[in-house]
């Protein structure tokens, strides 16, 4: 459903949580409108990521669903990209393909 | 719907020949077998392993003797640990017709594709034409599945089979959910939906055990493809996957195998019991898709958001596309766009009326897109369980 206090590419999934979904991508430099207020995207978001709702400290809970996902392991910006380099699992680590591939590059760089 | 009646009283959506491998060192000759039957509903299932498996063995006594099964050919090597004279005990027990062949007293390869080949042309004829009878919703047995998940799978394509799941059940047909080492966080909300308590804390336990088990084998049920697609931790992926359950209560808890005793939402523990052993506890999708199967399910509903292609032997796969991205980019292995969602199209009830809708006319012969395509994966592998408890299934069924 679009929510005129956001913008209609993002979702919020329940009131309390702190991210947002993108529904259709949004690109660096766009503004975008959250909770009423215009936040200008740093780095460009693909659809089924998220983004900050509002400043996120360190160590603070994720809340998307309404649910815990997770806490974050760096101060988030509001519109910043929430994903794996900024908040971790409370149960088990994530793996994701472009680690792999950084470390494919740079092992056989080095060799 | 119309559905094959069986001996036992369950009625199955397709009349499938099975040619079963009991060791990979059979396979071959099974491949070859199946060859020439290309199109027509002839599937390759089997067990890898030249060891005895106590629960290898039921999965295949049940996958043989599935309601979508109308017949079987076994193909032994013959020094392999399978029990086959129990199998194909259970499958002639069944009423269906079965044959076993064992390639070192068959004359080898090649004496064995013929044989092989020779019974499936006298059996197809007779399947192909058999007669069918009504059926109705609550005789079917559906289970759901995500696999190749991303951001929009939680949002979109699960909730939506959540909701054709909702009105399976309660036109009375048995549903199954499974994985629970996706479903790591659930656990307190699954148990508040049990109808006891009891299976509320037996719910909680197999949450539990799925936990140690994987934080033992040191990662999770989380693949680098999901990070990609934007989902972050495994707490995000279950929250995503549950949604797949909808909001019936939980009838019961069941293990691999186990037939559903009544109609009802069902969670299905895919994780071993006892110490770790045999590795991963699902390798791939279709381990599970399997398992629901032994345990009856008819067909399956498949959520993908990166894009899953496979479909499955014995029970149709519909392939449910929650991304809208992905659809546009694989329409030809997707059966219902979940997308539309995301772009503000379709409301999850339409999308999951869609689903229902789908179901049905399965049910009544028509061929999901895996299935028009020919996928019939099929993986099974070690396991080990113990039974459930009594507190798992439902008090009119114990």
């Amino acid at each position: 459903m679009p929510n005129p206090e956001h913008d209609p590419r993002l979702l919020l999934l329940s009131p309390q949580d702190n991210v947002l979904v993108v529904c259709r991508p949004v690109a660096k430099g766009e503004t975008v409108r959250v909770d009423g207020a215009a936040i200008t995207i740093a780095a460009g978001i693909q659809t089924g990521h998220k983004l900050a709702r509002r400043a996120i400290a360190e160590a603070e809970t994720i809340t998307k669903y309404g649910a815990s996902i997770g806490v974050a392991t760096l101060p988030i910006k509001p519109g910043e990209h929430v994903h794996i380099h900024n908040i971790r699992s409370n149960y088990t680590a994530s793996y994701s393909l472009a680690e792999a591939k950084a470390a494919f590059a740079s092992a056989r760089g080095g060799s | 719907m119309r559905g094959y009646p069986r001996p036992d009283g369950r009625k199955g959506v397709r009349n499938t020949l099975v040619v079963a491998y009991l060791v990979e060192c059979a396979h071959h000759v099974v491949r070859e077998i199946a060859l020439p039957f290309r199109g027509r509903d002839v599937h390759i299932i089997g067990f890898p392993g030249c060891y005895p498996n106590r629960y290898a063995q039921t999965m295949m006594e049940q996958l043989c003797t599935h309601p979508n099964v109308g017949a079987a050919l076994v193909v032994s090597l013959g020094c392999e640990s399978f029990n086959k004279y129990r199998l194909a005990d259970v499958i002639e027990q069944s009423g269906r017709p079965v044959e076993v062949l064992t390639i070192q007293q068959s004359g080898g390869t090649l004496a064995s594709i013929r044989a092989g080949q020779e019974w499936i042309g006298d059996q197809l004829g007779a399947l192909e034409n058999a007669e069918t009878v009504p059926m109705a919703v609550d005789e079917l047995i559906i289970g759901t599945i995500c696999g190749g998940s991303d951001g929009t799978s939680g949002i979109t394509g699960n909730p939506a089979a959540g909701r054709a799941f909702d009105r399976l059940v309660a036109e009375g047909a048995a549903c199954i959910f499974e994985e629970t080492g996706e479903l790591i966080g659930c656990e307190e909300h699954m148990a508040s939906r049990a109808i006891t308590p009891e299976l509320g804390d037996e719910i909680r336990a197999c949450v539990v055990k799925a936990a140690k088990y994987y934080a033992t084998l040191g990662y999770g049920s989380f693949a680098a493809g999901n990070a990609e697609g934007g989902l972050s931790t495994i707490e995000e992926k279950s929250m995503g996957a549950y949604a797949k359950s909808g909001a019936s209560p939980i009838s019961g808890l069941i293990k691999p195998g186990d037939r559903p005793p009544t109609g009802g939402l069902y969670l299905m523990d895919v994780v071993p019991d006892g110490e770790v052993r045999f590795g991963f506890p699902n390798i791939s999708d279709n381990a599970e898709i399997v398992e629901m199967i032994a345990s009856g399910c008819h067909m399956t509903l498949f959520v993908t958001g990166r894009g899953s292609v496979v479909g499955s032997a014995i029970s149709p796969v519909i392939k449910i596309c929650a991304n809208p991205e992905t659809f546009r980019a694989l329409p030809d292995d997707m059966d219902v766009n979940a997308g539309r969602i995301l772009e503000g199209e379709s409301s999850l009830d339409d999308v999951g009326g869609e689903i229902y809708d789908s179901v049905r006319a399965v049910a009544e012969g028509a061929r999901t897109k895996s299935e028009a395509l020919g996928h019939t994966e099929f993986i099974l592998t070690y396991k080990s369980f113990e039974p459930v408890g009594p507190a798992c299934l439902p008090a009119a069924a114990r």
